[in-house]
C-alpha cells in the first residue's frame, strides 16, 4: 500500500513537495543527532585527538598495547566463553521443552521466565550469585559440608570464570528466545521423510536439522557475544572494577584519566561500538539466509 | 492383473487417540503392483491408516505385513517403504539432487551409483535440468515430483501418497497423477494413494477403498464402487446419485413411492419391510426428460436451470425435501423447460439403486463440478 | 519405544536448567529471611527512607521515559506509515543503533559532551534528569519503536486520518484522540517493558550520578548484609509482575512483545 501512494505521489505532486514530508521527521532525527549521534561523534574525534589537541592515530596503535590488549582480550575470551556455552545451553533447552516431549506447559513457562530472566541482568543478579556462590554462598556452603571447599582451590566469584557462570544467567534466556521460532519451524514432516528413507536420528540431525538451524545458531551466538561484551553493570558490581574488563576500563576512565590518555579511552570505547557493530551485521546476515530456507 | 497373494496386508487394525477411534477393524489385501486409492472425507482415517503402514503410528490392535514378513511395531526408519508427503517435506537445505539421493546417502551406497541412480529418477519425472536447484526456487508440481522421485530412490517395496495439497492448480493436479500412475504402472510398484477427491480414486486405480469415520465403507474396483455401492455413504460420496427417500410399498415386487409417486426398482427390496423406508440412489445419466426415458416417471416443479455449456443442468422438486438433479444435453432446436415449470422424467428401473434402509444420508444431492 | 529414552534425556536437561536458574533466586531469598527476626531485612529496607525515594525517582523517570518515548516516536512512525515511507530504513537503522552502542559508551559520550557549554546539562540537577530522561529514551527505542509500529500497522491509518481531516480535525487532534487510543493496547507492552528496564538500570544513572533505583541497590549491596538480598528480591519480584503483564497483554491483544538484554 506504500508503494502504490508513493507512486501516486510522484505523479499528483509536484516535486517540490518530498522535502517539505521530510520535515516531520525534524524532531525525530533532530533527537537522534542530539542524543546518539553526537556523542558518538565526539568519541570518534577524541580517539584521533592526542594529548596536545593535535589529530593522530596513535590511539588507536595504542589499542594494541599490552594493558589495552589483555582488556579487549578478557572481554573477548569471556564474551565468546558465554555465547558458546549459552548458545550450546540455550538450544538444548529451548528445544528439550519444545520438542523434547515434555508436557505443553512447561513449554510455556520456560518462554515467561526467560523473558523475565533476561531482565535480571545489573546488580541484582550480581547480588543473587554472591549469595549463591560467593564466599558465604548456599552452595559453596553446601559443597563444604560435602568437604569440597572451591574457595580453597583457588576459585572465587570475582574471576573471570565466576562472570561468565553469572553472564549465562541471561544469555541463556536470550538464546532460548531467539532459537524457539527456528525450532518450531522444523517441520515434523522432514523428520519423518528422513526417518522413512532409513536415517537414524543421528542421521536426521547431522544431514537435516542441523544444517537447517545452523545459521540461526551461529547468527544467535554471535548476538550472545556482542550482549556479553557490552555488559557492565553486573561485571561492576560484581568485581568492583577489578576485573580489566573493557567496559570498565571504559567506566574507569569517564570517572578519572586512568588511561593518563583521554584519546585512548575514546579509541576504545569505538573499538567496543565496531565489535558491537560487526556482531549485529553478522547476526542480521545469518538471519536473512536462514529465513529463505523457512519458506 | 496376476492373481498373486497378497503383497500388503492389514487384518484388523485398530487406532485410538485417547477416546476418539481414528480406525476400526481395517482389513486389507492389496496385490504386488496394485494401485489402491483409499478415499474418503477428513477425519475419516485414511491418512492415520496410511501413517500406520509407513510407521510413524503403530496400531493399538492388528497387524500389518509386508510380502509374507510383519512389519506392525518395525520402526519407520527400518521398513523399505517410501511415502510421499502431504506438504512434500522436501530438505530445504538440500538441493533437488541431494533430496533425492538422501536415502542411498544414508545406506552409505558408493558415489557414482548415488549419481547414476539420482539422474535416472530425474529423467524419469522429466526434471534433469533441476538437479541442483532448491527446494524453494521449485513451484508445487515440481516439488511434488521431486518428492516422487525421492520414495522412489531408495527402491521401496510399496508406494505411499499423502493427498497432495489442494493448493495445486487443478490443470496441474491433472497432468502430475497421470504421470504418477504412469510410472507407477512402468516400475510395477504396489501403491497407496489417500485422496478425498472421488474423481481422483476412480480414475487412477486398481482398486478403491472408501472409508468414513474410520471404518471401511466398500472395498472394490472403480466400477464396482460407483455402480454397485454397497452403503448410503458410498453411494452419495462418490459420482453424483441423487438420494431420494423411498417408502416400500411391496418389497417383493420391489415397488416404492417418493413423495406419494409409485416406482419400480430394478429387484425386490431386501433392505426394509412393506411400509418401511429405503434409499433410492438415481443415476443423474439414467433420468431423461420426458416420458420416454423409461417405464419410472416422477413429476416435479422446476427449481433450478443451469447452462453448463454443452450440457443444461435441471434440477427438479419433487414435493417435500425431495429434489432430482440430471443433465440434459444442450440442444439449439429445443428451449430447456423454464422455472416453475412442472415436467415429467422418467427412468429404467435398472438406472435406479436402493441402498440401504434409512433416509437418504445429509448430502448436498447437487452435482459438484 | 526409542522416544520415551529420549525424553528422559530432555527431562534431564530441563531439569538442570530448572535448577541454574532458580538456585540464585532462592538463595537470595534464603538470605533476605536471615535476618533476626525473619522479616528484619524487609522492614528495614522500608524504613530506609533511601529505598522509597530511589524506587519513586526511578520509577517516575521511567513515566517520563516512556512519555518522552511516545512523544517523540508516535508522531514520528505515523509519519513515516503515512507521508514518507522511503524514510522508514532510516528510521529502522537508528532504532538498531542502541543495540550498537552499549550504555557505558553512551553514557561516555553524553557527559563529555554535555558537560560543557554551550549545554551544560551535567552542572544542574535537572539538566542531569533530563539527560537521563534523554539517554533511557535512546535505551528504549528498539522496543518502543517495534511496538508502536507494529500498533500502527494493525490500523488502516490512512482512512482514519482521512476521515477525520474530512471532519476538519487538525495533526494534533488526530494524533491525540485517534491514532493514540487505536494503538493503546500495543504500546502497553514497550511501556512496561521501558519501565521495568529503567527501573533496573544501573550504568548510565550512576555516571550521571542520579538518585535511582540501580545506584541505590549497587550501595547497599556494598554496605550491608541482609538488606541488598531483601531489596534484590523485591526488584526481582517487580520484573517478574511487568513481565507478567506484558504477557497478559501480549495473551488478549497478538501483539508481539519484545525481550530484553543485559546491562
Amino acid at each position: 500500500m506504500a508503494t502504490t501512494m508513493e507512486r501516486g505521489a510522484s505523479r499528483t505532486r509536484p516535486a517540490r513537495r518530498l522535502p517539505t514530508a521530510w520535515l516531520g521527521l525534524v524532531p525525530f532525527f533532530a533527537f537522534t543527532f542530539l542524543f546518539i549521534i553526537a556523542p558518538v561523534l565526539y568519541l570518534v574525534a577524541g580517539s584521533f585527538l592526542n594529548n596536545e589537541g593535535q589529530t593522530t592515530l596513535q590511539n588507536y596503535v595504542d589499542l594494541t598495547s599490552e594493558n589495552t590488549q589483555r582488556s579487549f582480550l578478557l572481554s573477548i575470551e569471556i564474551s565468546v566463553v558465554t555465547a558458546i556455552a549459552g548458545g550450546i545451553g540455550g538450544f538444548l533447552l529451548a528445544y528439550a521443552v519444545i520438542a523434547g516431549g515434555l508436557p505443553r506447559v512447561l513449554r510455556t513457562a520456560m518462554m515467561t521466565f526467560c523473558g523475565v530472566a533476561s531482565n535480571f541482568a545489573g546488580v541484582p543478579l550480581a547480588l543473587a550469585f554472591l549469595f549463591t556462590i560467593g564466599q558465604l554462598g548456599i552452595i559453596t556452603v553446601l559443597l563444604k559440608n560435602f568437604g569440597i571447599d572451591p574457595y580453597a582451590s583457588g576459585f572465587t566469584i570475582y574471576s573471570k570464570v565466576g562472570l561468565e557462570i553469572v553472564y549465562l544467567y541471561f544469555q541463556l534466556p536470550l538464546m532460548v528466545l531467539i532459537i524457539a521460532p527456528a525450532i518450531d519451524g522444523l517441520k515434523p514432516e522432514w523428520r519423518e521423510a528422513a526417518e522413512n528413507m532409513g536415517a537414524s536420528s543421528y542421521d536426521y540431525w547431522r544431514r537435516v536439522a542441523l544444517p537447517i538451524l545452523m545459521p540461526t545458531i551461529l547468527g544467535s551466538m554471535i548476538l550472545l557475544f556482542g550482549n556479553a561484551f557490552g555488559a557492565y553493570a553486573t561485571a561492576y558490581q560484581l568485581t568492583s572494577g577489578t576485573l580489566p574488563i573493557v567496559p570498565v576500563i571504559i567506566g574507569a576512565q569517564i570517572r578519572g584519566d586512568v588511561l593518563h590518555n583521554p584519546g585512548l579511552g575514546y579509541a576504545m570505547a569505538m573499538g567496543m561500538v565496531v565489535v558491537m557493530a560487526v556482531s549485529i551485521g553478522l547476526y542480521t546476515l545469518l538471519q536473512r539466509r536462514a529465513e529463505r530456507w523457512r519458506r | 492383473m496376476t492373481e498373486s497373494a497378497a503383497f500388503l496386508e492389514l487384518a484388523h487394525v485398530r487406532k485410538t487417540f485417547g477416546a476418539f477411534a481414528a480406525v476400526h477393524d481395517f482389513e486389507l489385501a492389496a496385490h504386488r503392483g496394485e494401485f489402491v486409492s483409499f478415499l474418503g472425507p477428513s477425519g475419516c482415517g485414511k491418512t492415520t491408516t496410511l501413517r500406520m503402514i509407513a510407521g510413524f503410528e503403530f496400531p493399538d490392535e492388528g497387524s500389518i505385513s509386508l510380502d509374507g514378513k510383519e512389519i506392525t511395531r518395525l520402526p519407520a526408519n527400518r521398513r523399505n517403504v517410501g511415502m510421499v508427503f502431504q506438504s512434500y517435506a522436501l530438505f530445504p537445505n538440500m538441493t533437488v539432487a541431494s533430496n533425492v539421493g538422501f536415502g542411498m546417502r544414508i545406506k552409505k551406497r558408493p558415489k557414482d551409483a548415488i549419481k547414476k541412480r539420482v539422474t535416472e529418477l530425474l529423467q524419469l519425472i522429466n526434471m534433469p535440468e533441476k538437479a541442483d536447484k532448491y527446494p524453494y526456487q521449485l513451484s508445487g508440481g515440481q516439488q511434488q515430483r521431486v518428492a516422487l522421485a525421492r520414495a522412489l530412490a531408495i527402491e521401496p517395496e510399496v508406494l505411499l501418497l499423502d493427498e497432495p495439497r489442494s493448493a495445486l492448480d487443478a490443470k496441474i493436479r491433472v497432468a502430475l497423477r497421470k504421470e504418477i500412475r504412469s510410472i507407477q504402472r512402468q516400475l510395477g510398484i504396489t501403491t497407496v494413494y489417500v485422496t478425498h477427491d472421488q474423481e481422483e480414486a476412480l480414475s487412477l486405480s486398481d482398486r478403491v477403498v472408501v472409508m468414513s469415520e474410520g471404518r471401511i465403507e466398500q472395498i472394490g474396483t472403480p466400477a464396482e464402487i460407483y455402480n454397485t455401492p454397497a452403503t448410503p455413504f458410498v453411494a452419495s460420496f462418490v459420482g453424483t446419485l441423487n438420494l431420494l427417500a423411498a417408502r416400500v410399498v411391496d418389497a417383493g415386487a420391489g415397488r416404492l413411492t417418493v413423495e406419494g409417486q409409485e416406482v419400480r426398482a430394478a429387484r425386490p427390496v431386501t433392505e426394509a419391510p412393506n411400509r418401511g423406508t429405503v434409499t433410492l440412489a438415481l443415476r443423474p445419466e439414467g433420468i431423461e426428460l420426458g416420458e420416454g426415458g423409461g417405464e419410472n416417471r416422477l413429476r416435479g416443479t422446476v427449481e433450478d436451470v443451469s447452462f453448463l455449456g454443452s450440457i443444461v443442468r435441471v434440477r427438479l422438486s419433487l414435493g417435500g425435501d425431495a429434489m432430482v438433479s440430471f443433465d440434459t444435453f444442450n440442444d439449439p432446436g429445443l428451449a430447456p423447460p423454464g422455472i416453475g415449470e412442472a415436467v415429467t422424467v422418467s427412468f429404467e428401473p435398472q438406472a435406479s439403486l436402493v441402498v440401504g434402509s434409512g433416509p437418504a444420508p445429509e448430502v448436498d444431492v447437487v452435482a459438484e463440478v | 519405544m526409542k522416544r520415551r529414552r529420549t525424553t528422559v534425556a530432555w527431562w534431564l536437561v530441563f531439569l538442570l536448567g530448572l535448577l541454574y536458574f532458580f538456585i540464585p533466586l532462592y538463595a537470595t531469598l534464603d538470605f533476605s529471611m536471615r535476618a533476626k527476626p525473619p522479616f528484619a531485612a524487609y522492614t528495614n529496607s522500608f524504613a530506609d527512607p533511601r529505598f522509597l525515594e530511589s524506587l519513586l525517582y526511578s520509577f517516575v523517570v521511567g513515566i517520563l521515559t516512556v512519555v518522552a518515548s511516545l512523544a517523540l516516536i508516535v508522531p514520528t512512525a505515523y509519519w513515516v506509515h503515512l507521508k514518507v515511507p522511503r524514510a522508514r530504513p532510516i528510521v529502522e537503522f537508528v532504532t538498531l543503533l542502541p543495540f550498537v552502542i552499549p550504555a557505558i559508551v553512551l553514557v561516555f559520550g553524553l557527559i563529555r559532551i554535555y558537560k560543557e557549554p554551550p549545554l551544560p546539562l551535567t552542572h544542574t540537577d535537572l539538566g542531569s534528569n533530563a539527560l537521563l530522561v534523554f539517554a533511557y529514551v535512546v535505551l528504549s527505542l528498539p522496543y518502543m519503536y517495534r511496538a508502536v509500529d507494529v500498533g500502527l500497522r494493525a490500523i488502516d491509518i490512512r482512512t482514519l486520518t482521512e476521515a477525520a481531516q474530512s471532519m476538519g480535525a487538525g495533526w494534533a487532534t488526530i494524533l491525540l484522540r485517534i491514532i493514540l487510543p487505536n494503538i493503546r493496547v500495543a504500546l502497553l507492552s514497550g511501556a512496561f517493558l521501558t519501565v521495568a528496564i529503567v527501573i533496573g538500570e544501573f550504568t548510565i544513572a550512576s555516571y550521571l550520578a542520579r538518585p535511582a533505583f540501580g545506584p541505590y541497590l549497587s550501595l547497599l549491596g556494598n554496605s550491608k548484609a541482609y538488606e541488598p538480598a531483601a531489596v534484590a528480591v523485591i526488584s526481582f519480584a517487580l520484573t517478574w509482575l511487568a513481565m507478567l503483564i506484558i504477557a497478559a497483554i501480549g495473551r488478549s491483544s497478538r501483539t508481539r512483545v519484545e525481550i530484553g538484554g543485559a546491562h
